[in-house]
């Protein structure tokens, strides 16, 4: 299985993410998604800047892939899509039906992010004759629901696109019109100082009972804790995962990437770092203290 | 042309309501998880839907039927089933929002049209240019995350008519990727057609008359005695973020337009969209009334129309919460 680093979810200062890239082109994985995906507020690195990165990054011989929006609300963020899909060289991660169709209207291929809402075969089939070359699964999508794609497909004599799983990351939830991070600041979004600067992993949300319930980002909402997939690996290679997804994170990121290099290659799957993911089982990833005390 | 009135209804009952009420449509639900309320002795069998297609029909009145939810593989008959049921009661629409439910009814029932439902999250012209050409969609719901200055530029390129949401409780994420049901209950709004399913709430009051309410046991909220309590959706929980106890995602409040009314009719909105059909014939009389009223004294004399008081009380009344916003339409919102 292939190794990818997926978007960048947080703003982080320019430094630090041309920095966190240099290094990130001698990590051993395959492929590295960039581009802006929550906020085109988020303008620490321009589109330009993003297309002048990817042709950097791909001189380590590794698959770049340009990741695009997930709401797009004007037509000025539309101008922004057109552009990185004519770049001309590198491939998009389309994370809305917007840039579907500016891929389809182009002849463009592309890969389909989490975002895009595919919940069986036959939604995959049209978006494979639009062009879809990689199908980056849902964050609701787990074992079952792969192995029931797979089922369908086998029955329709339909070949699949490559698989890619989240496996390593703060799970992107929901999104909304409003900045969740502005509210908790008490400022208005279009006067919001871009203060999600200052939570390079999010701004973390807690219950009154402080538990932690979510991560705030922006306009985008993530689930509380990092989830690990990595115990889980023996059963997501069986399943037919071609790719496994590790979301940047502002620590330990190298450390991790060598931690999944050496599992996929290992017999016995590795010790878990993160948080359960209770979506790869069909479960709810979390439930009160009460109940998880009574559990176990 | 005058803007549509599309109303909700959980039974025939409502449904009734709605039409007697002035609703131009009236959209519906089967009783199963075809569609995005699939709540517990709510929605429609076929026999009552033939009814209730019969009374609407007899008075102008047309029917929607909403099939927006998303089926994974192994369930994709009984989406397409309810598309054959939806055909056989003569039914004026279907509301999807996944693509293999949109392909199926426009390739075997062309003639039925199809309404892009909010739940499909398609925000720009691109996205509703990809729905119209590849599955003929007439119409689209237009989520609620647009300013309105977003929807007017949205109405001049779209090549759909589109509608809009207008009353009732606010979903303040994309609809259709929203999650937040599901990390908690492992059950979603795409997939199982319910946000916060009834089975996972649990109140609880103490003597003081403080009440509790939790979802999978993970606490949402808790109320003083004489606050009032809304249905613990995570959205409009209160929680704490930098040390602070706040409403940190939304209050719990109903978005109501009515004084976009005009500014909605300028832009070319084909049809204002009431949610509701959890709630009952007397939320969807109430609301179907003063909305048709509003778009009948417009209609007459658009230039010097201001939404009437009496009106404004009396859907702050039903609302959620008993608080109004303009939501997402107003930018202050955001």
């Amino acid at each position: 299985m292939r190794l990818t680093l997926g978007p960048l979810q947080y703003f982080w200062p320019r430094d630090l993410v041309l920095a966190f890239y240099a290094e990130a082109a001698d990590w051993p994985l395959e492929v590295i998604y960039i581009g802006e995906t929550v906020c085109s507020k988020r303008r620490e690195l321009r589109s330009r800047d993003w297309i002048s990165l990817a042709r950097e990054l791909a001189e380590s011989g590794k698959e770049i892939v340009l990741s695009t929006l997930a709401l797009l609300e004007a037509e000025s963020e539309l101008g922004v899509i057109r552009r990185q899909i004519e770049n001309g060289h590198f491939r998009i991660e389309a994370n809305d039906l917007s840039t579907v169709q500016l891929c389809r209207e182009r002849g463009v291929p592309f890969i389909a992010g989490p975002t895009l809402n595919v919940y069986n075969q036959r939604s995959l089939a049209l978006l494979c004759e639009d062009g879809l070359q990689r199908l980056v699964l849902g964050v609701e999508h787990g074992q079952q629901w792969l192995q029931e794609l797979h089922q369908a497909a086998a029955a329709a004599g339909m070949p699949l696109p490559e698989l890619e799983l989240i496996v390593w990351g703060r799970l992107p939830l929901a999104f909304s019109a409003r900045c969740f991070t502005a509210r908790a600041l008490d400022v208005g979004k279009d006067d919001c100082g871009f203060r999600c600067i200052e939570h390079p992993d999010g701004l973390p949300l807690a219950t009154r009972e402080a538990q932690p319930l979510l991560t705030i980002n922006g306009i985008q909402v993530q689930s509380p804790d990092i989830c690990d997939l990595g115990p889980e690996l023996t059963e997501i290679r069986d399943a037919g995962i071609d790719l496994l997804r590790l979301y940047p994170q502002a620590k330990g990121m190298a450390e991790i990437v060598q931690h999944f290099h050496q599992a996929r290659n290992a017999e016995a799957p590795p010790p878990r770092l993160g948080a359960p993911n209770g979506y790869w089982h069909g479960q709810a990833s979390i439930s009160g203290p009460d109940l998880a005390a009574h559990r176990s | 042309m005058a803007m549509q009135l599309v109303c909700p209804a959980g039974n025939l009952p409502a449904l009734m309501a709605a039409v007697d009420n002035g609703a131009n449509a009236v959209y519906v639900g089967f009783r199963d998880q075809t569609n995005a309320r699939a709540f517990p002795g709510l929605n429609f069998s076929d026999a009552d839907l033939s009814r209730g297609v019969a009374y609407a029909h007899a008075r102008h009145c047309q029917i929607y039927i909403a099939l927006n939810t998303y089926p994974d593989c192994a369930r994709i008959a009984e989406w397409e089933a309810a598309v054959e049921r939806a055909a056989a009661l003569s039914v004026d629409a279907i509301i999807a929002a996944d693509m293999a439910v949109l392909d199926y009814a426009a390739r075997h029932h062309p003639s039925l049209p199809r309404h892009l439902s909010v739940q499909a999250s398609a925000t720009t012209a691109a996205a509703l240019r990809y729905y119209f050409e590849r599955f003929g969609i007439a119409r689209a719901v237009l989520p609620r995350v647009l300013s309105m200055q977003q929807i007017e530029r949205l109405c001049a390129v779209s090549p759909v008519a589109l509608e809009v949401f207008a009353f009732g409780s606010l979903c303040i994420m994309v609809e259709g990727r929203c999650q937040l049901s599901s990390l908690l209950t492992g059950a979603s709004p795409n997939r199982h057609g319910v946000c916060s399913p009834a089975r996972f709430v649990r109140w609880e009051e103490a003597a003081d008359g403080t009440r509790t309410v939790r979802l999978n046991g993970v606490l949402i909220d808790r109320f003083d005695a004489d606050e009032s309590a809304g249905y613990p959706t995570v959205c409009k929980g209160r929680f704490q973020v930098n040390g602070e106890t706040f409403h940190a995602l939304e209050e719990p409040t109903s978005l109501n337009t009515l004084e976009l009314l005009p500014k909605l009719a300028k832009a070319g909105v084909q049809a204002l969209k009431i949610e509701g059909r959890q709630r009952g014939a007397a939320y969807v009389g109430t609301v179907a009334k003063v909305w048709r009223q509003a778009l009948d004294r417009y209609a007459s004399n658009p230039d010097d129309w201001t939404p009437s008081i009496e009106g404004q009380s009396a859907l702050a009344a039903v609302a959620e919460g008993r608080q109004t916003t303009l939501g997402p339409y107003h930018r202050a919102w955001h």
